[in-house]
C-alpha cells in the first residue's frame, strides 16, 4: 500500500506528467554525458598504453 | 593540466554534494507556487540548464578566440570539450522549458525572440561539433569550428536581452544583480541547482579535456610511428 | 616577427566580431516588426489591421470582464490606454485568469472584436509560495495581476505583465514574517 502522502507527491498537483519527464531527462542526459566521457577516456588510456608497450617493444 | 588535476576531486565532490541537498528541496520541500503550482520545480532546472547553456557558450568562445589569436592549444582543448556539454544543457533548458510551457502558457514552443535565439545557439552548438570533424586534417577542422564559435557569440547577449528587447511570450528575467521577484523559499533550491550543474560541468570538462589532450597524444605517436616505419623501409 | 603576426589576428578577430556584432544590430533593427511576437491593442488601432490578417495580441485581461459560456469565453484585453474584445472557443491555459497578461492569437472582425483561434498566458516572473501571496493580498499590499509592492512607477501594471519591469526593486518576500512592512 502506497501512501497518501507518495502519492500526492508522485501526482505532482496533477502535472505528473510535466514535472517527472523534466528530472528524468535532465538526469539521464547528465548521467549519459558523465559516463560516456569517463568511458572514452578509459579508453584512449588503454589505447595510448598499448602503443607506448608496442613502440618499447620495437626499441628492443 | 595541474590546475585541473587540483581541482577536479573537489568540483565533482561539491557536484555530488549540491545534488543530494538541492534535489530533494527543489523536489520535495520547497513550496509550489502560487500561480503555477508544482510545475514551478521544472524551473529548477530549465533555468540552471539555460544558465549553463549560454555560460558554456562564452567559455567556448573565449578558448575559440585564444586559440585562432595566440594558437593556444590547451585553449582549443577546452573549447572543444565544452561544446557537447553546452549542446546538451540548452537541449535540456529547451526540453524542460516545453515540458513548462505546455501547461503554463498553453503551448510547448512559440516561435517568440528568446526561444528562437536559444535553438539558434543550440543549432551553433550542434555545427560546432560537426564541423570539428568535418575535415581531413584535425587541425584545419578546430580552426574553422573556432571560428564558427566566435561568429555565434553575438547570439548570446541576444538571447540575453531578447525578452527586454522585444514583446515575447517568454516572461523576463526575475533575477539580477539588483532585483529579485522570487522568493527566498524558492531561490535557495534554484541557487543549489544552478551550483551543482556549474560543478556538474567543471567535472565533466576535466574529464574531456584529459581525454582529448590522450586523444591528440596518440595521434601524435601514430604520425612518428608511420613516419618510422617509412625511414626504416627506405634504410632496409 | 611572430608577435606582430599574433597581435595582427587578435585585431583581425577583434574587427570581424565588431563588424558582425554592427551587422545583427543592423539586421535585428530592420527586422524589429518580425521579431515582435504580439501587438498591443494600441498598435492594433494604430495599424488598421485587416480581418484577413493573423495576428497576436497581447496585454491584460480586464478584471470582472471573462464571460464563459461552455466553451465559448469573451473577455477584455486591454493594455490600460485601449481595450479589445476577444472571443475564444477551446481550452485555456492553467496561468489564464483576470488581471493576467495574455498572448491571443487570431483575426480582428469587421466590427473590431478579436476572434482568437489559440490563446496563451504569459508568466508575469514572480515566484512565491501560496501563503506569501495570501498574506500579501490580505495585508491589502498587492493585487494580483498587479505590480508588486515597492513598484510605484506609474502605468507598470500594463508593462508588468507584457514588457520588463526593469529596476523594479522588489524585495525577496520573507516567508516568516510575510505581513511585515516592507519599506
Amino acid at each position: 500500500m502506497m501512501s497518501m502522502d507518495l502519492m500526492t507527491f508522485l501526482d505532482m498537483g496533477g502535472y505528473a506528467r510535466f514535472v517527472w519527464p523534466a528530472y528524468g531527462v535532465s538526469l539521464f542526459s547528465l548521467l549519459a554525458i558523465l559516463i560516456f566521457s569517463l568511458r572514452s577516456l578509459k579508453a584512449r588510456e588503454r589505447e595510448f598504453e598499448a602503443l607506448k608497450s608496442q613502440r618499447r617493444g620495437d626499441r628492443a | 593540466m595541474k590546475i585541473a588535476n587540483a581541482i577536479f576531486p573537489w568540483a565533482a565532490g561539491l557536484a555530488v554534494l549540491l545534488f543530494a541537498v538541492g534535489l530533494p528541496i527543489a523536489l520535495v520541500t520547497s513550496p509550489p507556487d502560487y500561480q503555477q503550482g508544482e510545475t514551478v520545480r521544472i524551473l529548477y532546472l530549465h533555468v540552471p540548464a539555460a544558465v549553463m547553456g549560454e555560460m558554456i557558450y562564452y567559455a567556448m568562445a573565449s578558448g575559440s578566440a585564444a586559440y585562432l589569436i595566440w594558437r593556444h592549444p590547451m585553449a582549443g582543448l577546452v573549447a572543444k570539450a565544452s561544446a557537447p556539454v553546452g549542446a546538451m544543457f540548452t537541449a535540456l533548458c529547451l526540453i524542460c522549458g516545453m515540458l513548462w510551457g505546455e501547461p503554463m502558457w498553453g503551448t510547448f514552443w512559440v516561435w517568440d525572440a528568446r526561444l528562437t535565439s536559444t535553438l539558434i545557439m543550440f543549432f551553433i552548438y550542434l555545427g560546432y561539433i560537426a564541423l570539428g570533424d568535418a575535415f581531413e586534417d584535425p587541425e584545419r577542422g578546430d580552426r574553422a569550428a573556432a571560428i564558427l564559435a566566435l561568429v555565434g557569440v553575438v547570439n548570446v547577449p541576444i538571447i540575453k536581452f531578447s525578452v527586454n528587447w522585444w514583446n515575447t511570450l517568454h516572461q523576463p528575467a526575475s533575477l539580477s544583480l539588483t532585483k529579485s521577484n522570487m522568493s527566498g523559499e524558492m531561490l535557495l533550491p534554484l541557487f543549489l541547482m544552478m551550483g551543482a550543474y556549474g560543478m556538474f560541468y567543471v567535472t565533466v570538462l576535466v574529464i574531456r579535456v584529459r581525454s582529448e589532450l590522450l586523444a591528440a597524444k596518440i595521434r601524435n605517436a601514430r604520425m612518428s610511428q608511420i613516419a618510422g616505419n617509412e625511414a626504416a623501409q627506405a634504410i632496409g | 616577427m611572430s608577435m606582430t603576426r599574433k597581435r595582427r589576428r587578435l585585431y583581425f578577430v577583434m574587427l570581424g566580431l565588431l563588424g558582425l556584432g554592427a551587422g545583427t544590430a543592423l539586421v535585428l533593427t530592420a527586422f524589429q516588426d518580425n521579431i515582435v511576437f504580439f501587438f498591443s491593442p494600441t498598435e492594433v488601432a494604430e495599424r488598421h489591421v485587416t480581418p484577413d490578417q493573423r495576428i497576436r495580441i497581447g496585454g491584460l485581461v480586464e478584471k470582472g470582464s471573462v464571460q464563459k459560456n461552455g466553451e465559448n469565453i469573451s473577455f477584455s484585453l486591454t493594455d490600460l490606454s485601449k481595450t479589445m474584445t476577444v472571443q475564444y472557443k477551446g481550452l485555456l491555459p492553467d496561468l489564464f485568469r483576470e488581471g493576467q497578461g495574455i498572448v491571443a492569437e487570431g483575426r480582428v472582425d469587421p466590427s473590431g472584436v478579436f476572434i482568437a483561434n489559440e490563446i496563451m498566458a504569459k508568466h508575469d516572473e514572480k515566484y512565491m509560495p501560496r501563503e506569501v501571496a495570501d498574506a500579501l493580498k490580505k495585508s491589502g499590499r498587492w493585487k494580483e495581476g498587479e505590480p508588486m509592492p515597492g513598484d510605484i512607477r506609474p502605468g507598470n501594471a500594463v508593462s508588468d505583465g507584457l514588457k520588463p519591469t526593469s529596476e523594479t526593486p522588489v524585495t525577496p518576500v520573507a516567508p516568516a514574517a510575510p505581513a511585515a512592512p516592507q519599506p
